[in-house]
């Protein structure tokens, strides 16, 4: 019989699998976006092909990890979900309409026009597909930083929150890391899909991007000892500690590989940054779920709910694993 | 307009939009499963040349459908979390099971677009099948959270928290099944005859030519069959409605008073004021044969509810009416449709009059779907979860609903106008109407 705590440490661990999964796929599709923004150069063009070859078959299943964090969320941790979504009733909306309306233009683009070239073109939806690509991450980098701010607090079951309280230096900085780091990882994915100068076209952003994101992850550590220091104190605590090492460890080795053109390298330790980073922070917040009044535990649906959900944990990887390796070895290989 | 209309607005705007998309998702796979798989069979190019037209025609609307899937799965719980605190506890699984299908829907959907040329042409129409599949299978998912809401069954509760679940319950809700039976037909029929409306269109420009006839044909294979099996998955739900949610069904038929003998009422404005419905034809004993199967039974009216249980009659009631009378127009004109077919076979392209009645009928599929929607979900009011919460009490507290509801109808707007904007452009690329008539 598994005990109850157990079911609850199991489908956190589920929303935090998704997490890191849309961290590097979804991540990923932001990045895209930003560098078709952002395509510039005598390649314009080529590196917008290139984003658009990568992206076409993968992003929609690419975003349907969100659905799953979502609906885990919500089915498990139903009591902590409700508070999130009214207090970042703002955010999350904004981000929906960012989420749409990239989604949406990508196709759009590339409907507009008769050949693939000419989607490559600077257009109004491509330029929608960018900006939208930009705010979807910020807001949703800017979430996580109000969550482990603390700034979401929970009274008698009421929220005690403005609408507009989530916009604090932190949250902003922990949005700009988000956008940083998803540009960085699309440009890394990026120089294993191209070759020859269009591969250094994206080297040279990844080293642009790694830079900005280094950076902007000392800010957001230097806020977050002043706005969020139970945070650091957490970060610094021996469960989250050595992930968080890792994390670093291979942010430099896949920094290093762009640096010498191990491109496979590069993916590689750029994708197990992201893993190793957002399993740090969940290590980090547990065992809240919003800190400092919300907790897993305290928060989970009845047992039987769980339970049901981790039964088709295996059932859904067994179908869904094979389905996602078919996908990327036709596309990807 | 106060945070509850803005919130009901958004929520309306939103379904009614993803709707369409949702049932062009479940709808057009399995005609391009049947033309791809008559490709494969018979090695004729036009099966093939309509599947890739309809494959881009999916790539855009299954695209506009992820998205604002996206935002509805975050949208209840942004507008509704009191709902949400109940419902994801209960039946939240449900929507985790929906979440698997479409996501194999949204990885199949992606080899289906881009691999043509990469995989052999029975893994290619297997995928196709798989999207055909697991499209039917997350809208039967998300009836079985909407059933639930219609009678929520599966747990208990403790000083407004769900205390324990049993997660099977809900699998053994017969609503569910006759739900998920109307619906999935309701898609199927919107699809096929949006999609023989078109091609009756061009038979009436003059093309009878295999890839018209071909195109035509399988729409109208499918709009027939569910043409004819809607009205008996409607009978089945609407009495299960009659036994369960009484309330509802005097709303849909206009039944203010509670008799004997009750009418079946065609049409009508029921007046709320006057508690009674005008101008409807009146088939004596009908609506009592209906619900029960005995022309003289009691059929309970609104009377027996007190009024502040009571959904909007009206607009269930037109809703309603609108539903059948789509239904039975569409059943009308595929018996047509197929004895023509019987009698002349390729020549019935050039039936002006049936082509003309294909193209009026071709966006009542559509207006079905959506009329039977509203039913179900107006019938329901004034509870989000029937007889438990009201929708009144499940809005969120924060200010500033009407703005979102605002941004967010301007974005479906946009939406919906570039879509139709971008598949005017798809019919005049390619094979659609270039080609001259034969």
């Amino acid at each position: 019989m598994i005990s109850t705590e157990l079911l609850v440490n199991i489908t956190a661990a589920a929303a935090l699998f998704g997490l890191m999964a849309y961290g590097v796929f979804g991540g990923a599709d932001f990045g895209g976006g930003v560098w078709d923004l952002f395509a510039a150069g005598p390649r314009r063009k080529e590196q917008r092909l290139a984003i658009q070859k990568a992206m076409g078959p993968v992003w929609e299943a690419n975003h349907v990890w969100l659905i799953f964090v979502v609906v885990v969320l919500f089915t498990c941790f139903p009591r902590a979900y409700s508070k999130l979504a009214i207090a970042l009733f703002v955010p999350f909306h904004l981000a929906l309409v960012g989420i749409m309306l990239r989604g949406a233009s990508f196709v759009f683009r590339s409907y507009q026009s008769q050949q693939a070239e000419e989607a490559a073109e600077t257009s109004l939806w491509g330029i929608v597909f960018g900006v939208a690509s930009i705010i979807s991450p910020v807001l949703l980098g800017a979430a996580f930083g109000v969550v482990t701010e603390g700034l979401i607090r929970v009274k008698n079951g009421e929220v005690q929150a403005q609408p507009w309280f989530w916009l604090t230096p932190y949250a902003i900085a922990n949005g700009l890391l988000a956008l940083t780091t998803c540009a960085y990882l699309a440009a890394v994915y990026l120089t294993n899909e191209t070759k020859g100068e269009l591969r250094e076209d994206f080297r040279w952003r990844a080293i642009l991007a790694g830079t900005g994101t280094a950076a902007l992850a000392l800010l957001v550590l230097a806020l977050a000892w002043f706005e969020a220091r139970w945070f650091v104190d957490r970060m610094l605590s021996p469960q989250a500690l050595p992930v968080v090492i890792a994390g670093l460890v291979c942010f430099a080795a896949s920094a290093w590989a762009v640096f010498n053109r191990h491109f496979i390298l590069s993916r590689l330790f750029a994708a197990a940054e992201i893993c190793m980073l957002i399993l740090g922070w969940g290590l980090a917040q547990h065992p809240f779920l919003v800190y400092p009044d919300l907790t897993f535990a305290a928060t989970a649906a009845p047992r039987a709910t769980l339970y049901f959900l981790v039964l088709t944990l295996p059932v859904g990887a067994l179908l869904l694993l094979p389905s996602l390796f078919y996908l990327f070895r036709v596309f990807k290989s | 307009m106060d945070s509850l209309t803005a919130a009901r607005w958004q929520m309306t705007v939103s379904l009614a939009f993803h709707m369409v998309y949702a049932a062009v998702g479940i709808g057009l796979p399995l005609l391009l499963v049947m033309v791809e798989g008559m490709y494969l069979r018979t090695g004729q190019e036009h099966y093939k040349r309509l599947a890739k037209k309809w494959s881009k025609v999916i790539g855009l609307l299954f695209a506009v459908g992820a998205v604002s899937g996206t935002a509805l799965s975050l949208e209840l719980g942004l507008l509704w979390p009191a709902y949400m605190e109940i419902m994801g506890a209960v039946v939240g699984h449900i929507f985790g099971l929906e979440g698997y299908a479409f996501f194999l829907e949204a990885i199949f959907i992606g080899i289906y677009l881009y691999a043509w040329d990469k995989i052999t042409p029975v893994a290619h129409w297997l995928s196709g099948m798989v999207i055909a599949t697991t499209g039917m299978l997350s809208g039967i998912f998300v009836l079985g959270v909407n059933a639930w809401m219609q009678q929520p069954v599966g747990f208990e509760m403790a000083d407004g928290v769900v205390t324990v679940t049993d997660p099977i319950a809900i699998f053994k809700q017969p609503l569910w099944f006759y739900m998920a039976w109307h619906s999935t037909l309701a898609c199927y029929l919107s699809v096929a005859f949006a999609v023989a409306g078109w091609y009756a269109y061009l038979a009436l420009k003059g093309r009878n030519d295999a890839y018209v006839r071909s195109a035509l044909v399988a729409a109208m294979l499918l709009g027939g069959v569910c043409a004819f099996l809607q009205p008996l998955s409607g009978d089945l739900l609407a009495k299960f409605v009659f036994k369960t949610q009484p309330v509802k069904f005097a709303a849909m038929e206009g039944q203010f008073k509670t008799e004997t003998s009750a009418p079946l009422r065609i049409g009508g404005w029921p007046d709320e004021q006057a508690r009674e419905t005008k101008y409807a034809i009146e088939v004596p004993g009908g609506l009592s044969y209906l619900a029960t199967g005995d022309s003289q039974a009691e059929v309970p009216g609104l009377d027996k509810f007190p009024q502040s249980d009571w959904p909007n009659v009206e607009l269930t009631h037109l809703a309603f009416q609108i539903m059948v009378g789509s239904g039975s127009a569409l059943m009308f004109v595929s018996a047509w449709f197929w004895i023509a077919w019987l009698r002349y076979r390729e020549n019935v392209l050039s039936g002006r009059w049936l082509m003309r009645a294909l193209c009026v009928v071709a966006p009542l599929g559509f207006i079905g779907l959506e009329a039977g929607w509203m039913v179900t979900e107006l019938g329901r009011q004034p509870w989000v979860i029937q007889g438990l919460m009201r929708t009144k009490d499940a809005v969120t507290p924060v200010a500033g609903v009407q703005g979102m509801f605002i941004a967010f109808t301007l974005l479906y707007a946009l939406l919906t106008v570039t879509v139709i904007v971008l598949l005017r452009k798809l019919t005049y690329s390619g094979t659609e109407i270039e080609k001259p008539a034969k």
